[in-house]
């Protein structure tokens, strides 16, 4: 790209008014390949309108389209240690790191923001896919757990979005202790009788699965999305067989006990508003 | 025959030679109890020598040796009156999950292990220690048990992982793993876990939720294996050794990180020389560590290792 079309031409646009549409306006979507106006995939929550395929979305959309007016009210993450290995594969992780932050402007793979659902008390954590894969490392431990305790001082629920390839490797076995660490944080919001919703979105998968993803007192999954324990090709080279069709997605894991019920996007915040008004009307022996 | 890791070469030539040596008739001239002596002070030599720098790869190696001792060797030669239990009263029994009642030095515990097998048929039996979902869910059980009625719990952990499966997917292996966790956290009893050969992911922290955790000297745990961590993040399985070497995987490393309490020493040469001897000294160390538990009340045990694992990791990085 040379100075000229770089520097000019918006100029030129300007100029000859909006008659030619800059094409990141337009969406294809990967399921169906259809055009899609930008607009319009915003306003239905990244959700294909032609086949209603979900498209994955960002931590702050999610936080978005969560809460009733005024919307989120963010909360800052507490510290977590940095690069605790000090990791090294082909690239350095305190490296690896930096590009997530500077591509995704969040300091981890998470975000936790208060507010009300359907008018009850909420605290919601949503995960970054494209922070590193959503990887659950310390820093997403610390922020579940500070997300837990605020619920517990607010007597909210606690909602979490999941998306996520499962732990983060380079930090080794302390990412492996953010298991059992995700679970304490359910814990305090479960005894103190308020509820925990999980809502899991392509793709949850690994270490987050068999930890607080599974625990939630509802779980609810986005249609499709890729939920599991192992990756698609560990299981093919283990078992030797063909995995079945629609293996590891929402309407598998609905079919097989697994969550209570896929719910789309669109319908997503009603079903939550709706589920807290349920479990709030019964408080239990909250101490 | 015994299984000689690569590098324990040199040794494997030593022992053959003394084996040699043995079966042979007493040539003139030559002092054959003087010459095996003189060769088994080598071997040993040779084996502090190649044990006191094994390599986090070597480890991994050894922590996986086909002659290490499992799960139901340790309880076996640990436990008095074991009586075995099974199932998850839902489906099945999973005997890559072993467990029931005993005394250990007279007093009633609860036991559960991930067993490996100790030949082809066991180990096809117990799928070679990696669990499907039933596994995790008799494991809660028993924790769940131990609560019931006060029973410390011990738990000896060594798999791969758990198993990836089409049938563990479909019956749920991450919740059946996330629920294990959970009871091992919740159990108001006194745990020792015991990571005795691999401390596979997942499959390992659901029976590790403990109040004290031990390791054998050269037992790893690790969040993924260097094989599956290689071909992520190196796009290779070749670069296990330096994945192995990255992920900080050894009891040294571990109880730097300040993720286990104590590192139980191996006879020399690695527990699979003497299997015996390394049972013993995990006896030893598991006693240690439950001793200071006992007179701890149920609530204020689970607040404490609450307190353990919320500690965890908060002093290291930068």
């Amino acid at each position: 790209m040379s100075w000229l079309t770089e520097y000019v031409r918006p100029k030129i646009r300007t100029l000859l008014g909006r008659r030619e549409v800059p094409e990141n306006l337009w969406h294809q979507c990967p399921a169906c390949q259809q055009m899609i106006f930008q607009r319009d995939l915003e306003k239905n929550l990244k959700v294909c309108t032609h086949c209603g395929h979900h498209m994955r979305a960002t931590a702050a959309e999610r936080l978005a389209w969560s809460f009733d007016e005024p919307g989120p009210t963010r909360i800052e993450l507490p510290k977590a240690p940095f690069d605790p290995l000090r990791f090294r594969d082909q690239k350095r992780y305190a490296e690896r790191l930096r590009e997530a932050r500077e591509k995704t402007r969040m300091e981890d793979a998470v975000l936790v923001a208060h507010g009300r659902i359907g008018g009850q008390p909420a605290v919601v954590v949503a995960m970054e896919f494209s922070f590193l894969g959503g990887s659950m490392g310390a820093a997403v431990g610390e922020a579940l757990l500070a997300a837990a305790r605020l619920a517990v001082l607010q007597a909210a629920a606690l909602v979490i979005y999941t998306a996520s390839g499962g732990a983060r490797m380079q930090e080794g076995a302390i990412s492996l202790m953010q298991m059992p660490r995700s679970v304490i944080a359910l814990s305090l919001v479960k005894e103190k009788g308020l509820p925990v919703v999980i809502v899991l979105t392509d793709p949850t998968t690994g270490g987050v699965t068999a930890s607080f993803a599974m625990l939630g007192d509802i779980q609810i999954a986005e249609p499709g999305a890729l939920i599991g324990f192992a990756g698609a090709r560990v299981i093919e080279q283990t078992v030797r067989e063909k995995l079945p069709e629609g293996f590891q997605r929402a309407e598998y894991l609905h079919e097989h006990g697994i969550i209570d019920m896929v719910v789309r996007r669109t319908e997503l915040r009603e079903t939550l508003a709706r589920l807290l008004g349920l479990l709030a009307s019964e408080p239990a022996a909250a101490a | 025959m015994r299984h000689f890791l690569d590098f324990e070469k040199p040794i494997a030539e030593l022992e053959g030679k003394i084996e040699e040596l043995r079966r042979m008739t007493e040539p003139e001239g030559v002092n054959i109890a003087e010459e095996v002596a003189r060769l088994s002070e080598k071997t040993e030599r040779q084996l502090r020598v190649i044990y006191a720098k094994l390599t986090p790869w070597q480890k991994t190696l050894v922590a996986r040796h086909p002659e290490r001792p499992k799960a139901m060797a340790c309880i076996t030669a640990l436990l008095t009156e074991f009586t075995a239990l099974a199932g998850d009263r839902a489906f099945a029994d999973d005997a890559a999950v072993v467990g029931g009642l005993g005394r250990f030095r007279g007093r009633p515990v609860l036991v559960v292990g991930t067993e490996k097998g100790t030949d082809t048929e066991s180990r096809l039996k117990h799928n070679f220690g990696m669990a499907r979902p039933e596994g995790y869910r008799k494991a809660r059980r028993l924790a769940e048990l131990a609560g019931r009625f006060g029973l410390p719990i011990l738990t000896f952990v060594d798999t791969a992982g758990a198993f990836p499966g089409i049938d563990a997917e479909a019956r749920g292996q991450a919740e059946a793993i996330a629920r294990s966790i959970e009871a091992f956290l919740d159990a108001p009893v006194p745990i020792v876990a015991t990571i005795t050969g691999e401390g596979g992911s997942g499959g390992a922290i659901a029976l590790a939720a403990a109040d004290r955790i031990l390791m054998l000297e050269h037992a790893i745990y690790s969040v993924i294996s260097p094989e599956g961590c290689a071909s992520i993040l190196w796009r290779e399985a070749q670069a296990a050794e330096q994945a192995a070497e990255a992920l900080k995987l050894t009891a040294e490393d571990l109880k730097r990180l300040e993720l286990i309490d104590a590192i139980v020493p191996e006879p020399l040469g690695g527990a699979h020389r003497d299997p015996e001897a390394a049972i013993a000294a995990m006896g030893d160390a598991i006693a240690a560590a439950l001793e200071p538990l006992a007179g701890i009340e149920g609530p204020a045990l689970k607040a404490r290792r609450r307190e353990k694992f919320l500690a965890m990791g908060r002093d290291h990085g930068g």
